[in-house]
């Protein structure tokens, strides 16, 4: 009887000739899938490498933005994400808590889930003409920085919402019972046990938007991002340049320009959200290494 | 002038009925529990024991679905008209069947409940931890390591921080849910040991699913079968022959259950 185990037959041959095609057909898939990547980066060092520098991260446009460095977009981008975020973020972590620690289950909760994921789907020219109408006009903020960021944060807001719910959701509801237990009110409960350990997740969220919302010209465009601005910002009721913008205007809107501004300016963009990424990566590593369940 | 001495129970259930939506998983249940005395609850699976702990302390607040009828009386006081049920579920210590250490430090877990009290001096937690954990019969152990993770502790000793924990709450009644499901023996003669010295200063409800520990420790014990209390008495008298109903004498005998 044992002996079969030592014999080969035709159909243990083809099985095993099956699971490698498979095999090498799923490896091939995930290749394909990081092949744009590595290109996309490869490319922009290659060509926009040589351009970086300490000038050109800090020095205004010149000459009708075909030379000079980038800084008026550098520091508008961090304005527009910096107030993105200052409005999104407690805006949609107070979403989130509600949803995840007070909502009932009932029909109010499912329109609003269901709102949240048609928000999300709102493509994002949609948004920047919602912003125009909104903020610019309605509220009378004009293009501004303020307008542009609302624009942003409504934009970002389902991401935030969904990941913070999903990382309260991943707190044990056993902690939050036997919290209780001991004559906890609801909020004593999220602000002790469900929140210090649900941080980790929360930042990812926030992390993800920040990627967004540094890299989106469309919602911008209209609200706040301006063609060009000698100057800097001086408060949330300006106009500013952004990195995204000035991307999209180097690369098709201005005669004349070197071959490797565009590809300067993109790998910036990039290496800032990359630059984020990596920052909330490992401040996720270093709150995960305490993790205590 | 008073001249009573009949001492009010500590706990009094009047036809208790409880439904989650349609399923009834407890019904018309009357009973007293007494000051200092320990009272355990015996049963197989769905005989309706962790929904009767989950209305003493109005845990129904947080699950919609659960709904209860009847009257119940802690030191005398209707629950069902409470404004406060937090300061009830201070009053009331619960530990669950599988210890749920929270994610905190040992110290933390023990000073939790204290700190939900407004108490955060410093000195004063120190005090409560320490006597807490002592009584407990886990400080010797725990000692020397207030400020690593619960949940590091094995499940023994897991199990006795959340009695600490429960005890921290300064209760007048505690509750364990079949506490020992994930201890080992010894460690759970050593909880059965603390619970004897306990009961001097507190009442305690057991909820077992092992009838000699209800026997080693109850003063009276209540059967429970799918939903109904099916009788009730002082411990010694239901396990040396005096049971009158037979499902509780096949189930105290291990014929089922």
């Amino acid at each position: 009887m044992n002996s079969e185990m030592f014999i080969e037959s035709d159909l243990n041959r083809t099985n095993k000739r099956t699971q490698a095609l498979y095999r090498t057909l799923f490896i091939i898939m995930t290749l394909l899938l990081i092949l744009p990547v590595v290109i996309i980066l490869g490319t922009l060092v290659y060509k926009g490498g040589g351009i970086i520098s300490i000038d050109f991260l800090f020095t205004d446009p010149i000459n009708g933005m075909t030379e000079g460095g980038i800084f008026p977009a550098l520091v508008g981008t961090l304005w527009l994400v910096s107030v993105a975020l200052l409005i999104s973020v407690p805006l949609g972590v107070a979403a989130a808590i509600y949803l995840s620690e007070y909502a009932a289950d009932n029909w109010f909760t499912r329109i609003i889930n269901l709102a949240i994921i048609n928000l999300a789907g709102v493509p994002s020219i949609v948004h920047a003409l919602f912003g125009v109408g909104a903020f610019v006009i309605f509220f009378g903020f004009g293009t501004s920085i303020l307008a542009a960021s609302l624009t942003l944060a409504i934009m970002t807001l389902p991401v935030v919402i969904v990941s913070t719910r999903e990382s309260l959701q991943s707190v044990p509801y056993a902690f939050r019972e036997a919290c209780w237990n001991m004559g906890a009110t609801r909020w004593q409960t999220i602000r002790r046990v469900v929140l210090p350990n649900a941080v980790s997740g929360i930042l990812t969220g926030i992390i993800l938007e920040v990627s967004r919302t540094a890299g989106e010209t469309a919602p911008i465009m209209f609200t706040g991002a301006a063609f060009f601005l000698p100057y800097l910002p001086q408060g949330v009721f300006d106009q500013t340049m952004a990195l995204s913008l000035h991307l999209f205007v180097v690369a098709t809107q201005v005669p004349n320009v070197p071959d490797a501004l565009p590809y300067g300016v993109a790998l910036v963009l990039i290496g800032l959200v990359l630059l984020m990424n990596s920052i909330s990566i490992a401040f996720r590593m270093h709150l995960r290494g305490k993790k205590k369940w | 002038m008073v001249t009573t001495t009949e001492i009010t129970p500590k706990l009094q259930v009047k036809d208790l009925t409880i439904r989650y939506g349609s399923h009834t998983a407890l019904s018309g249940v009357s009973l007293e529990v007494m000051p200092n005395e320990i009272f355990s609850i015996i049963g197989p699976a769905n005989a309706g024991k962790t929904s009767f702990l989950k209305v003493l302390n109005r845990m129904d607040t947080f699950n919609s679905e659960m709904k209860y009828d009847g009257k119940i009386f802690f030191n005398g006081l209707d629950t069902r008209h409470l404004r406060n049920h937090y300061a009830l579920r201070r009053r009331i210590g619960v530990v669950f069947p599988l210890p749920v250490g929270l994610p905190m430090t040992v110290y933390e877990n023990v000073a939790l409940s204290p700190r939900l009290r407004g108490i955060n001096n410093k000195a004063e937690l120190d005090v409560i931890v320490e006597r807490c954990l002592q009584r407990a019969a886990l400080w010797d152990e725990v000692k020397d390591r207030l400020d690593s993770l619960g949940s590091l502790l094995s499940g023994g000793q897991q199990q006795r921080l959340t009695i600490a924990r429960a005890l921290s709450q300064e209760p007048e009644l505690l509750v364990l849910d079949e506490f020992s499901i994930a201890v080992d023996p010894v460690t759970t003669m050593r909880i059965e040991e603390v619970l004897k010295e306990l009961k001097e200063e507190m009442t305690i409800i057991l909820v077992t699913n092992l009838v000699q520990q209800a026997r080693r420790l109850a003063d009276r014990t209540a059967f429970f079968l799918n939903g109904e209390c099916v009788e009730m008495g002082i411990t010694e008298a239901l396990f040396s022959g005096e049971a009158k109903d037979q499902r509780t004498i096949d189930y105290i005998e291990g014929r089922f259950g």
